[in-house]
């Protein structure tokens, strides 16, 4: 059983015909911009924190386990607790970097 | 349907923002102080952006009876400056008592930083000292889970902290039990892309309930949608909620929370005076 099971309203069926629509677009999108990496003037950035961030949650999101969300957030997510001894940039990137 | 939207920087937006807001059903906004998406260059900056926030928007609210409220502070991403830091804190205490000032915010963490925690302590203590109510800034993206446990963590140490007296906002999935469970109240920030969606903070309600969670908008100068609650209510209706639990988050919830500040109210249409 699924956590928050029975939280949601509505039915499965409910859910798929009130949003698939816009979340096939979603996954569309989401190959579209693969295919975009493949066939980029240079091929440079296979180990890019980003890239391999979001290659760790497309897996989550098929590996048939729950709390998908919090699972993908985490992924995203720096998980130390220590402090900055110092401000290093001003803005966040998207994603944790474990090598800068 | 009427809402307040707890968290929107109306010193980036435009009169027309104000009228839109109006006519979708907003009674009354509260705005914290914030980055300007560049560091002011003095203490004089933040005085000028004090004097807006408690004078110039009160009364460009109020021509489309919209009440405005304010939190008052240094943000966290100009609290590398341990220096200004301390001179704003100087200045913050005359503007306590204005008659739209509700509180201290929004203070946090951004890159989680030495300076940054000591700053956000500093407000602390400011708060203390005059009762005020808190409203926290916590970091975006990756840094926002080890932002939030740096906050809960060091309120949860302070025994002068009175958890519903302190919004935590900028909650998302990962984040949002921390502060729940610590007695806090959290905001879920509609956002297009860096926060949460309209139908992502629909799923956090569904799955954690209506206690102590408000709605807002947290429109500034960055691409943002002033207009996010309405996105929201419309969101909750379209997952057959009912009117009664759309209304305790966008309107009630956020009354039992401000309304702790004497200060606060909502318009009084039903007793308005025929001119």
């Amino acid at each position: 059983m699924a956590a928050h099971a029975g939280t949601s309203p509505l039915s499965q069926r409910e859910l798929i015909a009130e949003y698939f629509m816009e979340h096939r677009v979603q996954v569309l999108e989401l190959a579209a911009f693969l295919d975009r990496l493949d066939r980029a003037r240079e091929l440079d950035a296979a180990g890019d924190f980003r890239l391999r961030s979001i290659r760790e949650a497309l897996a989550v999101l098929v590996d048939g386990g729950g709390d998908r969300v919090e699972r993908v957030q985490m992924i995203f997510s720096d998980p130390r607790s220590e402090l900055l001894e110092e401000l290093d940039q001003k803005s966040a990137k998207g994603a944790y970097d474990p090598e800068a | 349907m009427e809402y307040i939207d707890l968290h929107a920087h109306m010193v980036s937006r435009t009169t027309d923002d104000y009228r839109a807001m109006a006519m979708s059903g907003c009674v009354a906004v509260t705005e914290p102080a914030f980055w300007a998406g560049y560091d002011r260059p003095g203490v004089e900056a933040f005085v000028d952006y004090f004097n807006r926030l408690t004078d110039f928007e009160p009364k460009r609210a109020a021509q489309y009876g919209i009440a405005h409220f304010t939190w008052m502070c240094l943000n966290p991403k100009e609290a590398e400056d341990r220096e200004l830091t301390r001179r704003v804190l100087e200045v913050i205490p005359r503007y306590l008592d204005l008659p739209n000032v509700l509180g201290i915010g929004e203070i946090g963490l951004n890159r989680v930083t030495r300076n940054e925690l000591a700053g956000f302590k500093d407000h602390v203590d400011l708060a203390m000292e005059h009762e005020q109510l808190i409203h926290i800034h916590t970091p975006h993206l990756e840094d926002k889970w080890k932002g939030t446990k740096a906050i809960v963590d060091t309120l949860a140490a302070d025994a002068r902290i009175e958890p519903h007296r302190v919004m935590v906002d900028h909650a998302e999935e990962h984040t949002v039990d921390m502060i729940l469970d610590a007695g806090f109240w959290t905001g879920l920030t509609l956002y297009p892309v860096t926060k949460v969606s309209p139908a992502r903070a629909v799923d956090i309600l569904e799955t954690r309930g209506p206690e102590r969670i408000c709605v807002a908008a947290a429109c500034d100068w960055g691409e943002s949608r002033p207009l996010a609650v309405p996105e929201f209510i419309l969101e909750m209706r379209r997952r057959g909620h009912p009117d009664s639990l759309i209304r305790r988050v966008v309107y009630e919830n956020p009354i039992e929370f401000l309304g702790q500040s004497p200060k606060f109210g909502v318009p009084d249409r039903e007793h308005a005076a025929a001119v």
